[in-house]
């Protein structure tokens, strides 16, 4: 656009220089701002819009006006000026885009202050800019650039300013265009320079106007500074560097010339691009500004650093637009690229794919035979293939070659021996004299042979050629044009005898020398060998003489020695014979005329040319013509086999008559692998019928230095082995055939021929050989490697030996600059300095340490550090551990102790707990597998669900959604609100106190109560006298009010609850009677071990929540009866009646626990009775004569509601069959699916983890012999014997123990083992020992209160079913309204498992015949049948008899212990033991146990009061199995029997342990204190 | 003790909510609390808040302005744990429930000075279709059992948001005694922020 312009001239007049772009420039910015303030196009008013208006007009008239005018005049040209506003406008604007950045910068530079504030103008017109065409109405770029640039011309100033708006003005007359047309026009014509120019005026324009409009209020006529005084100050204050190309000289010092280290072979990174005229700037600017050349490297250019920027983006395009991602969504045809396996093939990785060019010129074919080869072309091949090695020989004239070198040799040998040169030592002449007489001998005999062979050659092709001739004559034509002319050479006669006849003399006087040599040698050895011989003779001799003086060895052993051949007899040698000269002279004078011309015999060239001329067809006999014809129909292609594959191949050519065929075709292969084989296939095809291979041509793959234009034509010879027998004038391939007339000396010709090609590796654009790099072959290895990665090309094995790695790089000759090379050249420096130390070994994460925060030790030994590294392993003690110290001093080492305690003792089985020593084990062994199955669930705690974050309404099925829908339409306050749910709170965010536990205490019913002083009365022969005396003295002490209420004069109770957790004591008022009604709320706080609220933490919570009901009650202890009317002295003293316990984790998992719970009573509680003769007197005895305890009411939670630990979610592995497996998840399905709030029970985990079938647990087993001999003719009293020994074995809840519900099962033995288990265990042990006894029982799983889901017995007696609680021992009727069970899930036999799908669950209401399968899902049925399942309970139990001994040793330990604590827990009392009454009370607890608590109240009691007559007493004994100690003092503590604080109360405490077998432990603990009576 | 320098050092924060850019949601307030590690305690000020509704602003902006007032002060031994502040922005839907409109948090700036933080919102996202217009239709969107669990990374694969809105935040930031603990977070640039800028790009 720019070229065509006349006018470019012209308008380039103004700015001719380069260094006057810049002022000029500045200029145009600067006139504008002279202009009156226009309002800028943003800001278009309405007067504006209406001037714009007008000028629109204007200009749409004027431009219809032009483009008439080009319609006629310029025709050709218009579509392009009519297409240029657009084009031109865009190339602007994007063009002063970035320039502007540019120039700015270097305006602020240059410009004074002023400026400043244009930029930030530029900069908000900028920001302006780009809104402009938003608004609708407003004009659009354009048509505001045609509005400014109109405004130009009839300014006044504008005319004055600028002479290139006159010239403008000029052309645009000059090219009788509108004045609309003029930007575009403009822009075609200007220079770059020029664009940046008017693009700049365009928006300084702007600028200016804004610049005007804003900042200057008064309006003034603009200042006005001429342009040349502008331009000439411009000038003296900027500099502005010249962007001609800077000669080198000038950028370096004097006489030094350009280095160009690239070309030295030092790795010079990519320099970063810079447009060549910025740097011309930058070299001008730097040269001027600074003349030192610090700025210049030594190859003249400015220093810089390697390009930084990489080649590809490391990261996708973040802004694209939309139309973008769809079209690099489409999809694009890629053709398929194989994958070649072996590595080696592989063009490297490193290496961009590119594709290379192996280039195969195949020029020809030439047949040395062929079928159809007549005879006299086999003889002509002959000839030419003779003819060939003529020329080859006579090109390399080895015999001229070999003759000089003798010359020369002879000479040397003749100035050698020449005595005029002395100073050479005679030695060295002497052997070099020697070396080259050899070396003549040699190079003689290479000599003649060559000669010899030379001459031969010639013999033959003579031969030949008489032979073709004498064919030609024979067959009276020719078909081959070849004629052999022999040129003879003449030769001077006398010269050439001369010397040959000197070459004859001077071979025979070498011959000579060197025979005589020779015979030296041989009389030399001769001599030795005679010597030698004559020695031995003389030693026989004397060897003789000795063995016949009898002189044995003394001088024997040298001589032995000496002879080379002790046992042999030495040959006496023959002496040599010196040599015949005539002989020698026959001999080489024989040999030169064999192989030498004759002197004076002209020189024989043979010249070979196809001069000679074919016979014509007509004059040929028959078969020579159908031999031509067949050869005519035949043609021949070239297939090319790049890799055992085709690539390409030849055009078909018809076969000369001369069995040449020309090609000519140059094939460019563009592989991908590297080279493996190249083939060319020739084949021949007959006529139109058959294709036959003829042969393969295996060619060469060239060297790398081998590219297209230099390569070579070579031929290669190929042959094939085919028969071919012709009926015409053809020999045929692979038969016989004779020259003779008689058919001897045959002859057999395969086909055979010669390609002539050529194989090069292609030149690319850039003259790079389009080559693939050398790594992938084996030759050349070290050349490769200087492209080749390093580790790829010496293999990782390399690495290891650093010695031999380095060896490599010495050889590779790694560039040691190049970046790619650096860890390398590192790696060696280090390894091969020497005193650097070298590790062998191995290490991973090599520079972890330097990463490390502190080093190890330091780590170690920081208190604080150890603190922090524990917290975040989550260590119990450290788990929640806050504001660890920011120093290590203020960091206590008793913080640690506790830990390293436990730690250490891991393994030390600690007795002083647990006294017994296999509980001592049992309980570290728990205490193990609670340890890891913690150290699981903290794990499993860091996996999330959704559920676990998010908080999400379930998928509405369509009830629910109808049931909401309806809910929408339901009043927002209605007038009986229903109960909603608690909102559940997430354990994380709560902290000490913000737990209560709430228990609601509502109704006692049948408490105790105290017995009768009437009754007493009554009953005198079976009290003892003394304690009806004491008691006789009671009923004083008693508040009138008791014996008012209840008129048959019986004492009454007043029971109040006391409820204690965690050392936290609550209770509630004194309530009245013995069925009294409290219905108080208590609030007991609950802390969290180590204020660890999570939920793993909470689950392992073992305190248990007490509820003790006492009996209050008043003594009077006023001293004197005086005093009666002036004063009440009453004592309260409370006795301890039951208790009821509730574990934490119970009410944790239950949320709430709402029922009535039999009261705990101590089988004996002296003083008090339930009189149920009284009641039945009174007629209640209908409901109560059932239950046989008492009971209390109560409701228990937590506030707030804790969200309980789910179970683990992991499956585990089973050794069921998976059959059975899916059957099992079906079954609870659908189970789930009828009532799913039921529980169903399949498999569960074992011990080790494995999920197996739960019948597999039941299996008859046998309960310890003892207990059956116990009383044989009762099964109800074994059964109830049996029951009580199961429960005698520890409780020990699997929640607390494996921290969630993770319900382990462990198999009878284990259990029995361990000592330890939750309801499932004990329930599994009674029934199979129920099984065992031969009744009917079933597990039986439930929910009951207080544990909440749960496994009970069910045994089928006579008539009835009886449901056996295996923790307690007790058993149940299946209508008993106080059975603690509440619901039944499933009964699971042996055999088979049963849900229930009755409508009810409650015991009292379902039928528990399993028969019917209307009431009862069996799981296996016929469908299913049951396979047989092998049980995992052992065979027998085998139990141990407990040692009796170790329990008595027991039973004192606790004693002693109980009654410490006592005296601990009364810190500010004496506390004294009576001990006569322990010795009663220890005589009277083996009686309970062997009645099993049961009836012996009265015998107690008479003892008792026999024994201490004069004592008020309060006591009763405990019962307990044994687990360990502490449940046992918690126990004691409970009744509160040490709170006594009379001043002269005194104690008594017995322990008795009856051992069962298997160590399980009965224990009894008899606590009283007595009051001895005044 | 007191002679061998302080064991604790001090980070007081204060600064406001300022405001927040929610394009679909008006009527929004929001609550913010902080998270912190072991080793924090809060020594003075409010540690939770709850801001007032505030609607739409009227001009182009839109903006959600609450200016609500955070002033916290805390004391640490350790760097870990350093405090994050929560935020999550709640507003009715269209039944008029209170839905959350969005979660975010953002660490309480290192150095001393004022520092201004746009955090992005988001909300965990329904898992189904239909759950989504259930959740939709009965105002039960799904929220995050606590908004704390947006301060921490651990599990937050289970979980799929969407992203909401903006709430920006300004922090004033005093430390005390940090270096002398051995923490250095580096000069303080007070120089980099500066009071709120006038928007730009509207014609005056």
């Amino acid at each position: 656009m720019v070229s065509e312009n006349p006018h470019l001239g012209d308008q380039q007049e103004p700015m001719q220089e380069d260094s006057d772009t810049r002022p000029l420039s500045i200029t145009s910015r600067r006139g504008p701002r002279s202009l009156p303030p226009i309002p800028s196009a943003s800001r278009t008013g309405f007067a504006e819009f209406s001037m714009r208006e007008r000028m629109r007009e204007k200009l749409q008239a004027a431009r219809s006006k032009a483009e008439s005018t080009l319609l006629q005049e310029i025709p050709t040209p218009r579509p392009r000026r009519l297409q240029s506003p657009n084009k031109r406008e865009l190339e602007t604007e994007f063009g002063t885009e970035v320039r502007k950045a540019g120039e700015e910068v270097q305006r602020t530079q240059q410009d004074d202050f002023q400026s400043y504030s244009r930029v930030k103008f530029r900069d908000s017109v900028q920001k302006i800019k780009p809104k402009l065409p938003v608004p609708p109405g407003f004009p659009s770029a354009e048509e505001a650039y045609n509005f400014f640039t109109f405004n130009f011309d009839p300014e006044p100033e504008e005319s004055q300013e600028k002479p290139k708006a006159k010239t403008r003005a000029g052309t645009n007359q000059e090219e009788e265009e509108g004045e609309e047309e003029e930007p575009p026009a403009q822009g075609e014509r200007r220079t770059d320079e020029e664009e940046l120019l008017s693009a700049k005026d365009e928006e300084d324009f702007l600028l200016g106007l804004d610049h005007a409009a804003e900042d200057f209020i008064a309006v003034r006529p603009a200042e006005y500074e001429s342009v040349h005084v502008r331009l000439q100050m411009e000038r003296e204050l900027l500099f502005v560097p010249s962007r001609v190309t800077v000669p080198t000289y000038k950028k370096l010092p004097e006489n030094v010339q350009p280095r160009f280290l690239e070309d030295e072979g030092l790795y010079i990174g990519a320099r970063p691009e810079v447009p060549r005229t910025c740097q011309n700037t930058m070299e001008n600017r730097l040269l001027t500004q600074e003349p030192g050349r610090k700025w210049f490297g030594d190859d003249g250019r400015i220093l810089a650093l390697p390009n930084p920027t990489k080649a590809f983006p490391s990261r996708p395009p973040v802004l694209t637009q939309a139309q973008d991602i769809k079209a690099e969504l489409e999809t694009l045809y890629k053709k398929a690229v194989k994958y070649v396996h072996r590595s080696q093939h592989m063009i490297g990785s490193g290496d961009p794919p590119g594709n290379f060019q192996l280039d195969i010129d195949i020029s020809g074919l030439i047949f040395t035979h062929h079928p159809c080869f007549s005879r006299e072309h086999v003889l002509a091949a002959k000839l030419a293939q003779l003819y060939d090695q003529y020329l080859a020989r006579q090109q390399r004239n080895k015999a001229k070659f070999l003759t000089d070198k003798l010359q020369a040799l002879r000479n040397a040998v003749q100035t050698g021996m020449n005595p005029a040169k002395p100073h050479k030592s005679l030695d060295t002449t002497q052997k070099a004299i020697n070396e080259y007489k050899s070396e003549i001998r040699q190079t003689r005999k290479l000599r003649d042979t060559e000669q010899e062979k030379d001459r031969t050659l010639l013999k033959t092709i003579i031969k030949v050629w008489k032979e073709m001739k004498s064919l030609r004559e024979f067959q009276r034509f020719t078909n081959t044009p070849l004629k052999l002319v022999l040129r003879k050479e003449k030769v001077d006669r006398e010269a050439d005898e001369a010397a040959y006849e000197a070459e004859i003399q001077a071979e025979i006087s070498e011959l000579l020398e060197e025979h005589r040599e020779e015979y030296e040698q041989k009389m030399e050895a001769y001599r030795a060998a005679y010597q030698q011989w004559k020695a031995w003779k003389k030693a026989q001799r004397a060897k003789k003489k000795k063995k016949k003086q009898e002189h044995p060895v003394e001088e024997h052993p040298d001589e032995g020695l000496e002879e080379p051949y002790p046992g042999e007899e030495p040959v006496k040698p023959v002496p040599p014979e010196p040599t015949d000269q005539a002989l020698v002279e026959q001999q080489v004078r024989e040999r030169a005329a064999r192989s030498r011309r004759r002197p004076g015999e002209p020189t024989l060239v043979p010249e070979l040319s196809l001069a000679g001329s074919i016979t014509p067809n007509e004059q040929c006999p028959r078969v020579e013509v159908l031999r031509r014809e067949d050869v005519k129909r035949r043609s021949i292609y070239i297939k090319v086999i790049f890799n055992d594959k085709e690539v390409s191949r030849t055009d078909s050519r018809p076969l000369g008559a001369d069995f040449r065929v020309h090609f000519g075709q140059i094939f460019n292969l563009q592989i991908f692998n590297w080279p493996e084989s190249l083939t060319l296939q020739v084949y021949e095809t007959v006529g139109h019928t058959g294709t036959t291979l003829l042969a393969e041509v295996f060619l060469p793959i060239p060297e790398t230095t081998v590219v297209t234009g230099r390569a070579p034509i070579e031929e290669v010879e190929f042959s094939s082995n085919q028969h071919v027998t012709l009926d015409h004038e053809g020999v045929g391939s692979g038969v016989p055939f004779s020259f003779e007339a008689d058919g001897s000396n045959q002859l057999i010709l395969m086909t055979s021929g010669k390609v002539s090609n050529s194989v090069a590796w292609a030149i690319g654009e850039n003259g790079i050989p389009l080559i693939p790099p050398l790594s992938q072959q084996n030759i050349g290895f070290r050349s490769a490697l200087k492209r080749a990665d390093a580790i790829s090309s010496i293999g990782t094995s390399g690495l290891t030996d650093l010695k031999k790695l380095a060896k490599w790089a010495a050889e590779s000759k790694l560039d040691p600059n190049d970046p790619n090379n650096a860890p390398l050249m590192q790696l060696i420096s280090v390894a091969t300095s020497g005193e650097s130390y070298v590790p062998d070994f191995f290490r991973l994460e090599q520079l972890q340490q330097e990463f490390n925060f502190v080093s190890d030790e330091e780590l170690n030994r920081s208190k604080r550090f150890r603190l922090l590294c524990l917290r975040s392993q989550e260590v119990p003690e450290f788990r929640n551990y806050k504001q660890i110290p920011a120093y290590d001093r203020e960091i206590l080492e008793k913080v640690f102790q506790d830990y390293e305690k436990r730690l250490r003792d891991r393994n030390i089985i600690e007795t002083k707990d647990h006294i017994d020593t296999h509980r001592a084990i049992v309980a570290k062994y728990l205490q193990q597998v609670r340890e890891s199955v913690i150290n699981r669930f903290l794990i499993a705690k860091h996996h999330f669900l959704l559920s676990d974050l998010v908080v999400e309404e379930e998928v509405p099925n369509i009830s629910i959604l109808g049931l909401s829908l309806f809910k929408l339409a339901e009043q927002k306050r209605p007038l009986r609100p229903r109960r909603k749910g608690r909102k559940k709170v997430t354990a994380q965010n709560l902290s000490d106190g913000d737990i209560k536990v709430l228990v609601n205490i509502i109704r006692a019913y049948d408490i105790p109560v105290r017995k009768p002083t009437a009754s007493k009365f009554q009953q005198p022969s079976r009290s003892s006298r003394t304690f009806s005396e004491k008691r006789a003295a009671s009923p004083t002490t008693h508040s009138p009010t008791h014996s008012v209420d209840y008129p048959l004069g019986q004492v009454l109770v007043r029971p109040f609850v006391e409820v204690s957790f965690q050392r936290t004591i609550c209770h509630t008022t004194t309530a009245e009677g013995p069925n009294p009604s409290w219905n108080e709320e208590l609030e007991l706080p609950f802390r969290a071990p180590n204020g660890d609220y999570s939920t793993t933490s909470l689950q392992s919570v073992k305190d248990d929540v007490f509820i003790n009901i006492f009996d209050e009650v008043l003594y009077d202890v006023l001293e004197d009866d005086r005093e009666r009317g002036s004063g009440i002295h009453t004592r309260i003293e409370r006795h301890w009646l039951g208790s009821v316990k509730i574990p934490f984790s119970t009410i944790y998992f239950q949320a709430k626990i709402d029922g009535t719970f039999k009261i705990d009573i101590p089988p004996v509680l002296l003083g008090y009775s339930k009189e149920r003769s009284l009641i039945i007197e009174r007629g209640f005895d209908s409901v109560r004569s059932l239950s046989e305890g008492s009971y209390i009411t109560l409701f228990i939670t937590i506030e707030p509601q804790l969200v309980p630990g789910e179970s683990v979610r992991e499956k585990f592995d089973s050794q069921e069959d998976e059959k059975l497996l899916q059957a099992t998840e079906k079954f609870q399905t659908e189970c789930a699916l009828k009532f799913p709030h039921r529980q169903c029970l399949t498999t569960v985990t074992d011990i080790s983890g494995k999920t197996v079938f739960v019948t597999r647990y039941l299996k008859p087993l046998n309960p310890p012999q003892e207990l059956l001999d116990a009383c044989p003719n009762s099964p109800q009293a074994t059964a109830e014997l049996v029951a009580r020994y199961v429960s005698l074995i520890p409780f020990l809840p699997d929640t607390v123990s494996f921290a969630s519900i993770c319900d382990l099962w462990s198999t009878s033995d284990q259990f029995l083992d361990l000592l330890a288990g939750d309801e499932e265990e004990h329930a599994v042990l009674l029934c199979n020992y129920f099984l065992s006894l031969g009744k009917k029982a079933w597990l039986m799983m439930g929910s009951a209160i207080p544990e909440g889901p749960t496994a009970y017995v069910l045994t089928r007696e006579q008539s009835h079913y009886l449901i056996w609680n295996p923790c307690t021992g007790h058993f149940y009727g299946q209508f008993d309204t106080f059975c603690p069970l509440k619901s039944v899930g499933c009964l699971i036999g042996p055999d088979n498992i049963w849900f229930n799908i009755q409508r009810y669950d409650s015991p009292l209401r379902i039928n528990f015949d399993v028969t019917k399968p209307k009431l009862w899902k069996s799981f296996f049925s016929r469908s299913l049948p049951y396979p047989g399942l092998s049980s995992v309970q052992p065979e027998e139990l085998i139990y141990q008899r407990t040692d009796k001994a170790a329990a008595a040793e027991l039973q004192d330990r606790i004693e002693k212990i109980l009654k410490e604590k006592i005296m601990d827990w009364r810190p500010r009392h004496l506390t004294r033991w009576n001990r006569y009454c322990t010795s009663a009370l220890r005589h009277f607890l083996p009686v309970l146990e062997r009645s099993r608590g049961e009836d012996v109240e009265d015998d107690h009691r008479a003892e008792l009061l026999k024994q201490l007559g004069d004592y008020r007493f309060s006591g009763f004994p405990l019962h307990m199995p044994y687990s360990e100690l502490k449940p046992l003092i918690e126990a004691v503590y409970s009744t509160g029997v040490h709170n006594i604080d009379v001043p002269n109360v005194e104690f008594a405490l017995a322990v008795y342990i009856h051992p069962y077998p298997k160590n399980v432990l009965s224990v009894w603990i008899y606590v009283a204190s007595l009051i001895r009576n005044r | 003790m007191t002679a061998a320098g302080p064991s604790v050092f001090l980070l007081m924060v204060n600064g406001q909510v300022e405001s927040a850019q929610f394009p679909e949601y008006d009527d929004l307030y929001c609550k913010y609390c902080f998270v912190y590690g072991q080793d924090w305690a809060p020594t003075a000020g409010l540690e939770e808040g709850i801001s007032q509704i505030t609607s739409k602003s009227q001009d182009v902006r839109r903006v959600l302005v609450w200016n609500f007032p955070i002033d916290v002060t805390f004391k640490s031994t350790n760097p870990y744990g350093w405090p994050q502040i929560v935020l999550s922005v709640y507003g009715p839907d269209v039944f008029g429930n209170d839905v959350v409109r969005g979660y975010g948090a953002v660490h309480v700036p290192f150095s001393p000075g004022r520092h201004k933080r746009t955090i992005p919102m988001f909300v965990p996202e329904s898992t189904s279709k239909l759950q989504k217009f259930t959740s939709w239709f009965m105002g039960r969107r799904p929220e995050y059992t606590d908004p704390k669990v947006v301060a921490q990374g651990e599990g937050r694969e289970v979980t799929r948001v969407r992203s909401q809105g903006f709430v920006t935040l300004l922090f004033n930031v005093v430390t005390k005694d940090m270096r002398k603990l051995g923490y250095d977070t580096g000069p303080p640039d007070t120089q980099g922020t500066s009071g709120p800028s006038p928007p730009q790009g509207i014609p005056r």
